[in-house]
């Protein structure tokens, strides 16, 4: 629509757009904010505490008083470990799925998608039972293993979507020119499909960082991830909201980064393909 | 090398035969065109030659070696796409390197090769550019360096020119031809144009539903059809193909005169109105309305002027009609 | 494209995936199936035996079931309404001209981003609480009393964190769907006499009809199970005040050693899920084919 619309309008609509992000933003930067403080100064009326000196200091003692950096690198495993599980096994059934069609591939994919659908609570009690015998609680190999499978779905899913968008004709071309499966997929789908498994890693780590059920229910200590860890904060112990917040800020921060740059993967992935 | 023969060749798809049973050989360094209206199975066909499709029964040989159960890497064969299938992510030289890094040759050769066959195509200046950057007929050729540099016994062009605009057409349909000659390989061409079939063709596959409908040269499948499909489909403007009383006069069904086999007479012959005129200078197409014969087109060279509302008189040439019978087939 | 050999090839990279969701998810239910049927308490492992559908009663005619049922109801309307009519009017809001339209929606996506655990403290400590959080100091600038929004109002505080996390989620999926409106067809109106509310009724609304099932689908999915937050913020509570079916399962098989009663409830609310996902799914399941 190629007309001029009004300055003003355009004033108007950018300080209402504006208004309405940063409040929606607030509390992220609040803790953000807060993190910069001492305890005895976040808690002040807000003015006083933006006005008191910044400081690392809370950031500091989150890492003495708690062994922050071991959560964050279980988070990591866990994340990176699941999602590079679930690729192994992934873009080879998403290959099949999308190249090799059968009557019922539709029917197979809509399966795996109702797998997610389950709730979680119904395998609870064996799943608990079960990892409890096998000596798996509070493991990362426990946790990693049913990450993976709850993140296999999507991750199938959104590698079926990507692989459908690539010719047929060009692999094709590859078999004339006499490439065999295993060539065809070293050295023509997979660098074709390098954007589209790339934007599946980068929303099935952010998913799998943020996971909160199996998570807090099969970690406690030595494989707890950072959700666990940030949960442990809900019993207070005194004064304790700048380093809430600079634990916060750090769990947070990398999920924020990667976050911006995967909104298209989000809508895609998070929808299912539904909406592009 | 580049001798195939197709044996009792059938191909369903579920429960629809798409190609009920096929029977063709073709020779070594022929240049065989299919052609068909859309959905006949020329390309089905051709895919099923390459490798890519299995068939449902019967046997595909070359030269001499039963080839069914072979996959498209064992064939031997090289195929041109309709939509080029370059790989996006390589440059030019690598798309045509590709093949032979497949079959294992070692890099100096290989690239020895691939040089040569960018300079045969024009292509010497574009190897380090990606696809991307390519124009249409460029790429085409680059596909056709992919498939050069294989040696193959024989080359697959599935409708290799439906992408190129018309004048490109022209050009990259004269240097296939060029490249037959000067190669000499067997090439399989598949297309719906068949203004490309008589112009290239030293032997065309008449397709309709599966089934061939007549395998011969050019000017055999232009002077004699064997049935009133072929005999529609070859040339352009299609031949007019007229039933009824006229037909009978003639002991036919049908009978059928080509738009440059109708004379404009002054007594006797059809009588008519013209309907529509087109003059392009050095040919004039006329439809007229007769009352004998319905409507029908003629092709006559130079000038005529005659326009919308004239009437005229037309008349076939002597041995220029051809006879169809209740069956469809030439009386001939 | 399918020969033969690819065929073959094909079932066998399917086979793991297949094979380990199968497992994944025929395993354990069927577990938890079993053990519902029995009596098990881990306190009195001397008593064993066949319960019969004793467990399935017991869960269905405790009080906090009925409650727990009302709970999710709330929580997952509540927020289905905050954040599709709030996603609608920010999609529309960012979709217009404007400076700095990038930074605005990393702003408006980021609170999806966050986990859970973080936003649920987040907002109980540095928003809710009545002594030191950001809202009573508001309060006691205005001169108003603070007010124990966990402990007097659970499930609305609650229904407000959730709303939070996901209205960034309704609003990118319909900022995406309002983008793909075909501007031609628009103008086309436009050209014949439509005006701004006539092109909004008639073009953009269903058109965003699809957009909107598919959040209303997935949201509704994904917030019966909400755990995290109730888990941090009121555990429940105060009482049942804010427990859902999720949450009031998710404390029996972990606490209350009666492990054939949980699985009781377990099952239940696998069939539950399934009741609203057929239904939500019939329901919306024509619009998302048309």
């Amino acid at each position: 629509m190629a007309r001029k619309s009004s300055t003003t309008a355009k004033v108007v609509v950018t300080l209402a757009a504006w208004t309405v992000g940063l409040l929606i933003f607030f509390p992220i930067l609040w803790t953000i904010l807060m993190s910069f403080h001492t305890e005895g100064d976040a808690i002040k009326q807000p003015w006083d505490m933006l006005t008191s000196p910044w400081t690392l200091e809370s950031y500091a003692e989150v890492q003495t008083r708690s062994n922050y950096a071991l959560h964050f690198y279980n988070s990591v495993v866990i994340s990176l470990g699941s999602t590079v599980l679930a690729l192994i096994i992934g873009i080879p059934s998403a290959w099949a799925m999308a190249f090799v069609p059968g009557p019922k591939t539709k029917d197979l994919l809509m399966w795996m998608l109702s797998t997610k659908m389950m709730p979680a609570v119904g395998v609870l009690i064996p799943m608990y039972l079960g990892f409890r015998n096998l000596h798996l609680l509070d493991s990362l190999t426990g946790l990693v293993a049913v990450m993976t499978l709850i993140s296999l779905p999507i991750v199938i899913w959104m590698l079926y979507t990507y692989f459908k968008e690539i010719p047929g004709e060009i692999l094709e071309a590859a078999r004339m020119d006499g490439a065999n499966l295993r060539s065809e997929i070293i050295y023509v789908l997979t660098p074709m499909a390098l954007p589209g498994i790339a934007s599946t890693m980068l929303l099935n780590v952010i998913l799998a960082w943020n996971e909160t059920f199996w998570t807090l229910q099969l970690t406690t200590h030595n494989a707890a991830p950072l959700t666990q860890f940030i949960a442990s904060y809900s019993s207070p112990e005194g004064l304790f909201y700048a380093k809430l917040s600079a634990a916060s800020t750090m769990a947070i921060a990398p999920i924020l980064i990667m976050g911006w740059f995967s909104q298209k993967q989000l809508v895609r992935g998070l929808t299912f393909g539904a909406v592009k | 090398m580049g001798q195939i023969t197709l044996t009792a060749v059938r191909k369903s798809f579920g429960e629809v035969d798409v190609i009920p049973s096929i029977d063709l050989r073709i020779e070594e360094g022929e240049f065989v065109v299919f052609v068909g209206p859309s959905g006949c199975g020329k390309s089905t066909l051709l895919r099923l030659i390459a490798g890519l499709e299995d068939l449902t029964s019967g046997h595909i040989t070359i030269d001499g070696t039963d080839a069914t159960d072979l996959p498209p890497a064992k064939r031997g064969l090289a195929m041109v796409f309709q939509s080029y299938a370059l790989y996006p992510h390589m440059t030019v030289r690598k798309n045509i390197m590709f093949p032979l890094k497949m079959a294992g040759m070692d890099l100096a050769a290989a690239t020895k090769r691939a040089d040569e066959a960018a300079k045969v195509l024009n292509l010497t200046n574009y190897m380090e550019r990606k696809p991307g950057q390519l124009s249409g007929g460029q790429r085409q050729r680059v596909a056709i360096g992919r498939a050069i540099v294989r040696e193959p016994k024989a080359f697959l062009f599935d409708e290799p020119l439906s992408n190129l605009d018309a004048a490109l057409r022209v050009n990259m349909r004269q240097e296939i031809t060029e490249l037959h000659q000067e190669l000499k390989t067997t090439m399989i061409y598949v297309t719906h144009d068949q203004v490309e079939a008589m112009t290239m063709a030293d032997k065309i596959v008449v397709l309709n539903a599966g089934r061939i409908e007549q395998v011969g040269s050019p000017l055999v499948l232009y002077d004699n059809p064997a049935n009133t499909f072929v005999a529609g489909f070859i040339g352009s403007p299609k031949m007019n193909l007229i039933t009824g009383a006229e037909a009978a006069k003639m002991g036919a069904t049908t009978i059928g005169v080509r738009p440059e086999h109708l004379e404009i007479v002054e007594s006797g012959g059809w009588t008519g109105v013209v309907g529509l005129s087109e003059h392009l200078g050095s040919d004039t197409f006329l439809k007229v309305a007769t009352d004998a014969v319905g409507t029908i087109n003629v092709r006559a060279g130079g000038e005529i002027k005659l326009r919308h509302g004239d009437a005229v008189r037309l008349s076939p040439q002597a041995g220029k009609v051809h006879r169809f019978g209740a069956d469809g087939k030439s009386m001939a | 494209m399918a020969t033969q050999q690819s065929r073959i090839a094909a079932r066998f990279m399917v086979a793991p995936s297949v094979g380990l969701l199968f497992v994944w998810m025929i395993v354990p239910l069927v577990t938890t199936i079993y053990f519902s049927f029995l009596i098990y308490n881990q306190l009195h492992p001397e008593r064993q035996g066949w319960a019969g559908f004793d467990n399935y009663y017991y869960f269905l005619t405790d009080r906090s079931f009925l409650i727990a049922i009302w709970n999710s109801v709330v929580l997952v309307m509540g927020v289905l309404i905050i954040t599709v009519i709030g996603g609608v009017l920010l999609a529309l809001l960012m979709n217009l001209p404007f400076w700095g339209q990038g930074v605005v929606r990393v702003l408006v996506i980021a609170p999806f981003f966050v986990m859970p655990t973080v936003s649920a403290l987040v907002w109980k400590n540095m928003f809710m609480n009545p002594v030191n959080g950001m809202f009573a100091h508001i309060a006691k600038g205005l001169g108003l009393q603070p007010y124990d929004f966990l402990g007097h109002a659970p499930m609305a505080s609650i229904i407000g964190i959730v709303a939070w996390e996901w209205l960034p989620f309704a609003t990118l999926i319909l900022l995406t769907a309002l983008q793909s409106l075909d501007s031609e067809q628009q103008e086309a109106a436009e050209m014949d006499g439509a005006s701004w509310f006539s092109r909004f009724i008639y073009l953009t609304v269903p058109h965003l009809t699809r957009a909107i099932t598919v959040v209303i689908l997935i949201q509704t999915i994904f917030l019966l199970s909400i755990y995290a937050e109730i888990a941090v913020t009121t555990n429940g509570g105060p009482g049942t005040a804010s427990t859902t079916i999720t949450y009031l399962v998710a404390l029996r098989s972990l606490y209350d050693n009666d492990v054939g009663g949980a699985s009781a409830g377990g099952i239940i609310a696998v069939i539950l899920a399934n009741i609203v996902a057929i239904f939500v799914m019939r329901m919306i399941g024509k619009n998302l084919d048309a």
